[in-house]
């Protein structure tokens, strides 16, 4: 018999004020005229510091909650911070875009509330049925965020392209739960990993328990997109309006990261040693294809797509070093992919302009004369990303190919290098672009608004705060590391 | 009773079935009911693992399912309908304007 | 002393912000100020911070301070600290006289130019970078340096970015410099394997007092691997490339960054890792013998130059590979003294041709030039110093440079007879090329265009000073270090000695004394001033007094000369044996093999145009159709439970 305490509500404040405040959002929406609706923004804005308040008290009463199927360990913490400072960031920034498209109603603000709950209780849970849950969450959501733009004929197909496949990863997901609960008799990832301890590995026979563990790994590498679940992604990144394309980048991403640790790293790190080939492999086909692919884009959000994608196999390579070297490194890196990745998002989607028209490589020559701030930021990012000293994205790739090497993994670091020398390429094509050709950059129209500069400063701020200065972080990323079960 | 064997058989079926729905359909609700195939063929195997087990869990987990289930389809509707008065069309294949 | 460390570095980056921020509003007046004020302020506190140096009790020994740490990761550890000892006293003085000097040229050079504030600010970052390079107290540190100035350098060399041969040459130096990076990179890596740290002082000590032979191996990789990152920014032999492409920047630039200063990056790394060269004999063989074939390959392209800067370029390679061959024998401090001198006399040569340049309305070309000293007496006086210098004529400071080399070739503990005889017949070649050029540029008849001959006239005082300044150095520098043989001290070969000793111990005992007899130092200077002399000669003889002469001879030679004028056609080898094939290959690859597949039917429409055909597989797999797409999640899902159920 369950009952609920106190603690078990104290456990879950950050997404429970999540959800009440998007219910709120929700309730306020009609009372507003068409013209205030950014008010309903800055409601949510305040609701996600208010849970990153509540963070701090949550983390004062570490513990399970719900007959165990929460966990508000440092981990899940860790993870929470980060989603709710992609949502914020994701806020500062869709404001103006949204009023510029003319789509700024009520239920955006509440969507992106509500599929940052859904992430949340996905690095949180550690009941199998509860991850599905949060993955549905936020993926119901993120749906439709991804069809906001509902006149739009890109929009929708993405919205569409990306419902269909994502429900299909789903089921593939699903049965993988289902394998795991007929083998065991439950789905609890800590009852597993007991189980698990003490007999070392699956009684009726490990064949099984991979194919669970692989369909499990289809489900989730289809959200972060590796090598060949990545179909969708750039269709889907290119389609959606760009604020809603930054957090689709960053934040359901890492929160199926946050899941692959969980269970892979985590409650099967010994028995599920059979599989973590799969690792290897998909790390190095998403750092070929994806950097090779972003070679050939002349469409800023189609190049970051693929980057993204790129970006995941770095990430893989973190997961493929395992469980003592992998973890930290990998919290790491996705928060300084987060950083840089909804700064690039956002900025090019300001500089896209109204019906985000100018998103060719082509439409930013010159834009370092016109608009030098911009251009910093935008070039600053590409560094970043490109994994140049002195940004944090430098940082962010070394700690994984290090604890990679550490691994003993050398041919898969030696791939890692060499593709990431290869996206300098790219990253650096768009700051040529930017500094080298004379032209009239399409893309230098509006100024920025106050709102997106603050996110920006803070992206830029956290990537050279990060890039000269990686120690006390590196700690915190350690210590977040520790409570895998 | 039905041997356990039987029911993972069909429920694996019934999955193979919907995916290759997926793939070969043209018209979009088909293929959105072949998602709907295969998460009722998960659902058959949490009920099949329950009953053998001889615990309730695999039941409540199926409950769940078609909540969510319920859920999407709500969604997926909806984005569907969009899509159709934007263009016009239920075909998958004329929803390629974004390629490479 | 850690205070005057820090505020060597700190102007220059003080100035870049300054003027990269709001220079766009300040008058030109002011950005100059703010700019040239940066080095100068550098200059002096370099010369403090020496003078400080002098005066510590512990003075030889290195000064390391650390300012706070900068990477902590487990084992892993980098401060940011500087490290400073007498090799870094000569590299900061050095490199900020230089650049201090340049600075102030090119407020008059650029000064019809766009863009100049963005021009002084990148130049005030890059000296930044470049005495973090030489300051630094660890090798993460010191690639950031390396890594910047390599930035700084493209961002230069495309400063005339609406020319495309410009953007392009960026481009290439910026991929080219790369592959040497990952070697560099690389070493560090093992480097730190080796040991467990990347620090240089814990480094060092290490090698000091490990037994000679031990760790062989390792150290004998990170030695190469370490080079390979030097050829890269050194441009040596196979990746020099990009320097003659790099003159599209301007001038000052190739004065100060691609001569004086960051291409001597690599040399001053190789001498900063002598205590690990000292170990790894073989690594140090291959450097000197990678420099010593470079000097002289590089000399031949010079020959046939007829562009003023690409000349310099070849020929500041052709140094350049000196200076690695000083460094490989052994004699580091050789190698460095070779490198001050040099950044005197090529920067000047360099800032002359740009004096040249400007009263030509940028022509380059010495076949369009000739009897220039009537109406540019000081550039051309400059000119003759610097070339007088270059060439090796007694009593200026390339003469003795050189001779510290070429003896060192033949004395050094590494030195090899074969290395010696290249390296003097190189000497020739230099003293050819360079009197070729100037006298086609400045003596005999002008060959000036028609239009352009009313408006030749001396460039201004700005940019005349500097020249002198720079000449009065190109005469001097080498008295530093006057060799025993003409009654002087070697100063500097004693002042650097505490830097090197151990090494040099080392090397000595355990390489193989050179065969056979030694000549006396005389002799080497002798022969070298012989060489010189002849290729004074032949050029005076060519481009002076039977002008016809040479028109002639590459008729006769015209084969070895088209090779020469084509730079051994190797811009071209690369592209042939290394860009076509690939390109060809995956056009075979994937037009004929995958294309001609079933996949047809299935993935539609791709696009007819292949730009990069490696993308095309990529472009069928992105089709844009859903089914598709379920078919590649499908294939993966089916693909990976395959594998493990058949397995």
């Amino acid at each position: 018999m369950i009952t609920v305490q106190a603690d078990d509500l104290v456990r879950i404040l950050p997404q429970a004020i999540l959800a009440g405040f998007a219910i709120l959002v929700m309730v306020f929406e009609p009372f507003l005229p068409a013209a205030r609706k950014t008010l309903l923004g800055w409601f949510s804005l305040f609701g996600v510091v208010a849970a990153g308040a509540a963070t701090i008290r949550t983390s004062f009463s570490p513990g399970l909650a719900f007959g165990n199927s929460i966990s508000a360990d440092r981990f899940s913490l860790f993870f929470i911070c980060l989603f709710l400072l992609v949502a914020a960031l994701t806020l500062l920034g869709s404001f103006h875009s949204l009023e510029r498209e003319n789509i700024n109603h009520g239920e955006f603000y509440a969507l992106l509330l509500m599929a940052t709950v859904g992430m949340c209780f996905m690095a949180a849970s550690t009941e199998l049925i509860m991850i599905f849950l949060g993955l549905e969450i936020s993926s119901l959501a993120t749906y439709v965020l991804a069809g906001f733009k509902r006149q739009d004929a890109l929009s929708n197909e993405a919205s569409l392209k990306y419902f269909l496949l994502g429900s299909f990863a789903t089921a593939f997901f699903l049965y993988g739960i289902a394998v795991v609960y007929g083998l065991t008799g439950t789905t609890n990832l800590l009852v597993l990993s007991a189980q698990l301890g003490r007999s070392g590995e699956f009684r009726p026979g490990a064949v099984f328990a991979w194919v669970a563990l692989l369909l499990m790994f289809v489900g989730l590498a289809f959200k972060v997109s590796t090598v060949p679940f990545h179909v969708w992604t750039p269709d889907v990144y290119q389609g959606a309006p760009a604020p809603v394309t930054a957090f689709l980048s960053v934040g359901p991403k890492a929160a199926a990261f946050a899941v692959l640790l969980r269970i892979f790293l985590g409650a099967f790190a010994s028995a599920g040693s059979g599989v973590f080939w799969v690792f290897w492999a998909s790390a190095i086909l998403t750092m070929c294809l994806g950097n090779l692919a972003a070679l050939l884009q002349s469409n800023v959000k189609r190049l970051l797509a693929y980057s993204a994608i790129a970006h995941a196999g770095y990430v893989l390579v973190g997961i493929a070093a395992g469980r003592g070297e992998g973890t930290a490194p990998v919290l790491f890196y996705l928060t300084v992919y987060a950083l840089m990745n909804v700064g690039a998002f956002l900025l090019v989607a300001h500089l896209a302009g109204t019906g985000e028209r100018w998103t060719r490589i082509e439409d930013f020559t010159g834009l370092g004369y016109q608009r030098p701030a911009v251009a910093a930021c935008l070039a600053a990012f590409m560094l970043s990303l490109a994994g140049f000293p002195t940004t944090a994205g430098f940082f962010a790739k070394f700690y994984i190919f290090r604890a990679a090497v550490h691994s003993g993994l050398i041919g898969l670091t030696i791939v890692a290098v060499l593709t990431s020398v290869v996206s300098v390429y790219y990253y650096f094509r768009l700051i040529v672009v930017m500094y080298m050709r004379e032209g009239k950059a399409e893309a230098a129209s509006a100024s920025l608004p106050w709102a997106l500069r603050v996110a920006l400063a803070i992206s830029v701020v956290g990537i050279f705060y990060l890039g000269l200065y990686p120690t006390d972080f590196l700690l915190l990323t350690n210590l977040a590391a520790v409570p895998l079960p | 009773m039905v041997p356990l064997a039987h029911i993972l058989a069909l429920s694996v079926i019934l999955f193979g079935l919907g995916a290759a729905g997926f793939v070969f359909r043209r018209n979009i609700i088909t293929i959105f009911m072949c998602i709907e195939l295969m998460l009722n063929a998960v659902n058959l195997a949490f009920i099949g693992f329950s009953r053998y087990l001889g615990n309730l869990d695999g039941q409540i987990f199926a409950f769940f399912v078609i909540v969510v289930a319920a859920a999407e389809a709500a969604v997926g509707l909806a984005i569907i309908i969009a899509v159709y008065r934007n263009r016009g069309s239920l075909s998958i294949d004329d929803f390629d304007s974004m390629k490479l | 002393m850690e205070v005057l460390l820090l505020l060597i570095l700190l102007p220059p980056l003080a100035g870049a912000v300054l003027n990269g921020i709001f220079g766009r509003r300040f008058p030109q007046a002011v950005v100059s100020a703010v700019a040239c004020t940066a080095p100068g302020l550098s200059l002096f506190f370099a010369l403090l911070t020496a003078w400080t140096f002098a005066h510590l009790p512990t003075e030889p020994a290195p000064y390391v301070h650390s300012y706070f740490t900068w990477i902590e990761a487990g084992a892993f550890r980098a401060d940011f600290a500087l490290y400073y000892d007498r090799l870094t006293l000569v590299m900061t003085v050095a490199v900020t006289l230089v650049s201090f000097l340049i600075h102030l040229y090119s407020r008059g050079y650029m000064e019809q130019e766009g863009g100049y504030y963005r021009f002084f600010a990148y130049l005030n970052l890059f000296l930044f970078m470049m005495l973090t390079l030489v300051t630094a107290a660890n090798y993460p540190l010191m690639f950031v340096g390396w890594e910047g100035v390599g930035l700084c350098s493209y961002l230069l060399i495309g400063f005339y970015f609406p020319r495309k041969s410009a953007s392009d040459a960026g481009k290439k130096a910026f991929i080219v410099t790369r592959i040497g990076d990952v070697g560099f990179t690389l070493g560090v890596v093992l480097l730190f394997w080796t040991f467990g740290s990347v620090d240089f002082q814990y480094v060092f000590t290490r090698l000091e007092a490990l037994p000679p032979g031990d760790l062989q191996g390792s150290l004998t990789a990170v030695g190469i691997l370490l080079f390979l990152g030097a050829v890269g920014k050194s441009a040596q032999l196979p990746l020099y490339v990009w320097l003659p492409d790099a003159m599209e920047g301007p001038t000052p630039v190739s004065a100060l960054i691609h001569a004086a200063t960051m291409v001597t990056a690599g040399v001053y790394m190789v001498a900063r890792s002598h205590a690990l060269y000292a170990h790894a004999p073989l690594a140090l063989e291959i450097v000197a013998v990678t420099g010593c074939v470079t000097a002289f390959f590089a000399a031949t392209i010079a020959l046939a130059q007829n562009d003023l800067k690409r000349l310099l370029a070849y020929s500041t390679i052709s140094q350049l590979g000196y200076m690695f061959v000083g460094c490989g024998v052994g004699l580091f401090s050789a190698g460095n003294f070779h490198l001050m001198t040099h950044a005197f006399f090529k920067s000047l040569l360099f800032l002359a041709a740009g004096s040249v340049m400007h009263a030509l309305s940028g022509e380059l070309d010495l076949r369009k030039m000739g009897g220039l000293r009537h109406q540019m007496r000081t550039t051309w006086l400059t000119f003759l110093v610097a070339t007088l210098a270059i060439s090796g004529v007694p009593g200026l400071s390339g003469f003795f440079s050189k001779d510290a080399i070429l003896a060192g070739a033949r004395e050094g503990p590494l030195g090899d007879p074969r290395l010696y005889w290249l390296a003097t017949v190189t000497a020739g070649l230099t003293a050819f090329y360079m009197f070729r050029a100037l006298f086609m540029a400045f003596h005999g008849a002008s060959r000036v265009q028609p239009a352009l001959e009313p408006h030749v006239h001396e460039s201004g005082g700005k940019m005349t000073r500097p020249l002198l300044v720079l000449a009065f150095f190109s005469v001097v520098a080498g008295y530093v270090s006057l060799p025993k043989a003409l009654g002087g001290g070697e100063w500097f070969h004693h002042y650097l000695q505490p830097v090197f000793a151990s090494s040099q111990a080392l090397l000595s005992s355990t390489a193989a004394p050179a065969a056979g007899h030694a000549p006396s130092r005389l002799a080497v200077m002798g022969t070298s001033v012989l060489f010189a002399g002849a290729g004074f000669l032949l050029a005076y003889l060519g481009y002076v007094k039977f002008t016809g002469l040479p028109s002639r001879l590459t008729e006769c030679f015209r084969g070895t000369y088209q090779l020469l004028v084509n730079k051994y056609y190797v811009d071209e080898v690369y592209d042939w044996l290394i860009v076509r094939p690939l390109r060809r290959g995956s056009e075979i690859f994937l037009w004929r093999i995958v294309d001609a597949g079933a996949i047809d039917g299935l993935l539609v429409n791709g696009s007819a145009q292949a730009t990069a055909s490696a993308g095309n597989l990529l472009r069928r797999m992105q089709s844009g159709n859903l089914r598709s797409y379920a078919t590649w999640v499908l294939l993966g899902a089916v693909l990976w439970l395959g594998y493990i159920l058949l397995r």
